[in-house]
């Protein structure tokens, strides 16, 4: 199981929560289960999130693997000038 | 995608403060940029723009326009295809409105000619009945229950239920519990403060030149951040195949982030398809400053406790960003920088995006952190004056580093924060004594960086040259970065690679040059593609000997054969490999394709001295220092030269840069007169110290350095204005009339 | 509107063009004469992306009408160097990194020589002032000011 962290406003979408665990090994299954699991976070995740994974922040990267105990942050979809 | 990690090195080529291979194109009048090319039976465009905040488009008549001699083609809205996909309908609406114009000089219409002046004189016969609507400019009027609504059914599903419609996204942010902190603090204090919409001032107006031929192919030449994006863009909205839209970007005069979207290409474009011949289409500055993204516009709450020995205890911010008239994230990278740099067990920030009548915003240098990380660091130097406290101690006190949870949820890798703030204690700017009336302040600053899409391609030339195409365009010297890399990777000299941008056919995808990603991502792509053409050249050699590919490898710039048992055979360099590559298998080239990540967060700290004339109110920067970590300094001139762009402009911003909104909801001050930009009689020498705390992701240790720059000024200054004339300021720019309102409060 | 006929001199060669009366002598280079070097960063004056030296005064090409060029000798950034030969203003901008997107250094590289011809030594204080018309977004103007200095110093002879 891989602990998630959300940012605050996705509380209202995941049950309340800023943290929830999903089984996955990859960033891939890792946005399919969450969305499973909280159809509320669907639309963001449409549009698009960066995740961070032990501090390095990635922007697509399905096939990333999680090692056990990652920290994993879901964070807003980055762009910059 | 596993990163490569970064390994310690000796570096040849990389450091050096080598010439760009565009230098001289530029300092001779060659270089092409936007506004530079022609066409064969090329037209002139112009763009009729509204004068009004808001309104409905009623009708537009352009028969009158269209009957003038010499015009080829009118376009309008209605011209342009519906789109069902919102970005890309937003995107195309704000280049040519449709129902509405959302924003005094939001475009309605556009003409090409045979001359600008028989455009200029159709532009004046198109007739648009318009009706008046109730506009809003501020961010907070707009947010008000009642306030004038710039579009409906934006808002996204985390915008709490009854809030203004103008309200379309919101975000939160932080951990920890705020009440048990604030109950620790032995001051808490909040402060609200405002920010103005700023633009990006590069000096070259957005231009560009297209081309439709009637079986559907098309050219685009323009000024951009990124030919891809722009194809990506235009190719919807003009409904056209990638494949048949070929664009090339010219050199580019400055974007900052402005240049990272469409606003006239996709007119060009349609007007040139109209027309059936090439269009030249160039704005001037009044419509770069009505028309073309500027920042957000801020209203800001900031809480903070402290102890009276300087431990922050917890830390609020509220964020009301306006990105204009269309729905902006960058409320969301505020809200996740505005306490980057700080180790807090308790801190939240929420942010919300409200549309008002104005421009829609495009990115600046660090898009939505300064605003947000101006509102902190001026009230933790307020909270500072209070107890007596030292400023850097205190940020020594509470500053992130590794391990750190940061406020924004990851915990951080290696960061150079600490570094930062150490290397201003022990920098002589910080202890220098200051005359009675001067006043310093600090200030840090952050970004995230991003890596991204690049493409190289690498080929090696049978004269011994190397040629690197890459696909960003090349804002600040990038080009002679990535010959660097190239150079060190392969093992020869600087002087020995030419890097070029290629256009959309030429290469895969690329990322626009945002994030400060073009040295870190670039770079690692063409370091990975120099590798593959050494493989390529390592297996020649190893055919030319007779030995296996794995007994030989690759050392400064030439193949050896490695270890004992591989035989005896005198090196052969890149040239000897090169000059046989048609008899030994064929031409050699290497190339990368990639979606890199692992880009390192970057931290600065500023100290500037000021003095405040008290008689007239104005500001004078008399010193100022700008210490920044940049991982690995590439080509260290260019590092500098960002550090210090980014800090003037961050001056700017504080000092005078300002959009002033009439009552009528137009824009008073769309010039380089009454938006008063930094010119060289207003600044010091900007001094530099880069820090070089490798980012663990990049096999040189690069980190992006572009855009932290422009973050700490905000604050530095407002908190150096305070202590040389005693009066803390909330709003900028501190611009002299304000600043004498103020002090005579 | 009837065009004008007038007779020029830029950077030594001769030039006729026809120009409307309205048009301003940046248009005329950039847009008749093929000499882009000159940029338009604002049309209005304000920037110096255009400057060019008018019988040897410097000045904001969009500023001047065509029409006023006639039997004058312009001189423009294309000028500046002695055909394959730098000059030391453009040796120095490049070697000290002066620019970055480089559009306002062909009018701060004329601005600059303006200055040099009439004044070989000047202070750091009298450079920013006599450049304060033209802009750089990008520089914060630091390495502007130490190339010019580098390259004065280098015309003295020091
Ligand atoms: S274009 Fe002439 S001064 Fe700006
Ligand atoms: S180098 Fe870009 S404006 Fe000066």
């Amino acid at each position: 199981m891989v602990k998630v962290l959300l940012w605050g406003s996705l509380r209202q979408a995941a049950d309340g929560l800023t943290e929830v665990e999903v089984d996955a090994g990859t960033f891939k299954a890792l946005l399919d289960r969450l969305a499973e699991a909280y159809p509320g976070l669907e639309p963001q995740i449409r549009r698009g999130v960066s995740l961070s994974l032990n501090g390095v922040i990635y922007r697509e990267a399905w096939f990333t693997e999680i090692p056990p105990d990652a920290e994993v942050v879901l964070m807003p979809y980055m762009t910059g000038g | 995608m596993a990163f490569d990690e970064y390994q310690k090195r000796e570096f040849k080529q990389v450091g050096k403060r080598v010439r760009r291979p565009d230098g001289v194109d530029k300092v001779t009048g060659r270089a092409m940029y936007g506004a530079d090319a022609t066409a064969p039976g090329m037209l002139w465009a112009r763009i009729l723009r509204s004068p009004h905040a808001h309104a409905r488009i009623r009708s537009i008549d352009t028969s009158a326009a269209m009957a003038l001699k010499g015009v080829r083609a009118v376009l309008t809205g209605a011209d342009l295809p519906d789109q069902e996909d919102v970005f890309i309908r937003d995107v195309q609406n704000n280049c040519m409105a449709k129902d509405k114009v959302l924003y005094d000089g939001h475009a309605v219409a556009a003409v090409a000619a045979v001359d600008i002046a028989t455009a200029k004189a159709a532009l004046k016969l198109i007739k648009v009945d318009y009706e008046i609507l109730p506009h809003v400019t501020d961010v907070d009027k707009a947010m008000a229950p009642g306030a004038p609504v710039v579009l409906d059914g934006r808002s996204l599903e985390s915008v709490p239920a009854g809030m203004s419609a103008n309200v379309t996204e919101h975000a939160e942010f932080g951990h920890g519990d705020l009440g048990a902190g604030f109950a620790k603090a032995d001051m808490v204090l909040e402060r609200s403060y405002k920010t103005p919409t700023a633009h990006q001032g590069y000096i070259e107006p957005h231009a560009a030149l297209a081309s439709v031929t009637s079986d559907g192919k098309a050219e685009l030449w323009c000024c951009t951040q990124g030919q891809f994006y722009v194809r990506t863009l235009c190719a919807a909205i003009m409904g056209m195949e990638a494949s048949q839209l070929r664009v090339t970007a010219s050199e580019i005069g400055g974007g900052f982030g402005g240049k990272t979207t469409v606003f006239i290409e996709p007119v060009a474009l349609a007007l040139a398809r109209k027309a059936g011949r090439p269009v030249k289409l160039v704005m001037n500055r009044d419509e770069v400053f009505r028309a073309t993204g500027p920042t957000v516009h801020s209203s800001m709450d900031v809480k903070i406790g402290m102890t009276k020995d300087g431990r922050i205890t917890a830390a609020e911010a509220k964020l009301r960003y306006s990105g204009g008239a269309f729905p902006s994230g960058t409320h969301s990278f505020g809200a996740q920088a505005a306490f980057a740099a700080y180790d807090l067990a308790a801190v939240r920030s929420y942010s919300w995006n409200v549309l008002t009548n104005r421009p829609k915003e495009a990115a600046y240098r660090a898009p939505g952190a300064p605003q947000a990380i101006y509102a902190v660091e001026a009230t933790i130097d307020e909270l500072c004056q209070h107890f007596g406290l030292d400023p850097l101690d205190v940020r020594l006190k509470n500053a992130a580093r590794k391990g750190t949870k940061s406020s924004y949820g990851p915990t951080f890798p290696d960061i150079g924060l600490v570094a930062t703030l150490e290397a201003a204690k022990a920098h002589p700017h910080y202890s220098a004594p200051l005359e009675p009336g001067q006043g310093r302040g600090i200030s840090c600053g952050f970004w995230f960086n991003f890596g991204g899409n690049s493409c190289v391609s690498l080929n090696i030339n049978t004269d011994g040259t190397v040629g690197v195409t890459e696909g960003n365009p090349d804002i600040g010297g990038s080009r002679a970065s990535i010959s660097l890399m190239a150079a060190e990777e392969l093992g020869i000299d600087y002087d020995r690679v030419r890097t070029i941008v290629a256009d959309t056919s030429s290469l895969g995808y690329n990322d626009v040059t945002d994030g400060s990603r073009v040295t870190f991502a670039v770079g690692l792509a063409t370091i990975k593609a120099a590798r593959d053409a050494v493989r390529v050249m390592c297996e020649r050699a190893a055919k030319i000997w007779g030995i296996d590919a794995d007994a030989v490898e690759w050392k400064d710039g030439a193949a050896v054969p490695a270890g004992p048992n591989a035989g005896k055979f005198p090196p052969m360099t890149l040239a000897e490999i090169a000059a046989v590559s048609f008899e030994t298998g064929g031409p050699i080239a290497g190339h990368h394709e990639v979606n890199v990540d692992g880009a390192g967060v970057s931290f600065g700290v500023h100290i500037v001295d000021i003095e405040v004339d008290k008689e007239t109110g104005a500001t004078k920067v008399l010193r100022y220092t700008v210490f920044q970590d940049a991982g690995k300094a590439v080509h260290p001139s260019y590092v500098e030269g960002q550090m210090q762009g980014g800090a003037v402009q961050g001056i700017g911003w504080a000092l005078n840069e300002e959009y002033i909104y009439g009552e009528d909801g137009r824009l008073q001050n769309p010039t380089f007169l009454d938006y008063r930009v930094p010119v060289a009689s207003d600044l010091p020498m900007i001094d530099t110290v880069i820090l070089e705390i490798p980012n663990p992701g990049h096999p040189y240790g690069v980190r992006g350095v572009g855009e932290t720059g422009i973050v700490p000024p905000l604050a530095a200054i407002t908190n150096a204005v305070c202590r040389s004339a005693g009066v803390r300021m909330h709003e900028l720019p501190m611009s002299p009339p304000r600043v004498l309102k103020a002090l005579s409060a | 509107m009837k065009s004008i006929p007038v007779s020029t001199t830029i950077n030594g060669d001769p030039y006729e063009f026809l120009c409307a009366p309205d048009e301003t002598l940046l248009d005329v280079l950039r847009n008749r004469l093929g000499l882009t070097g000159a940029k338009e960063g604002c049309g209005t004056g304000d920037c110096g992306a255009c400057s060019v030296t008018l019988n040897g005064r410097l000045v904001c090409s969009c500023l001047v009408l065509g029409a006023e060029a006639g039997g004058a000798e312009i001189t423009t950034i294309e000028g500046m160097a002695d055909g394959d030969e730098l000059h030391p203003l453009q040796r120095h901008f490049i070697d000290g990194a002066a620019l970055q997107c480089g559009v306002c250094t062909p009018g701060i590289l004329v601005a600059a020589k303006a200055l040099l011809d009439k004044n070989p030594d000047p202070t750091d204080e009298e450079l920013r002032y006599w450049l304060a018309g033209n802009l750089c977004r990008c520089t914060g103007y630091d390495k502007i000011i130490r190339a010019v200095q580098a390259a004065a110093a280098e015309m003295r002879g020091a």
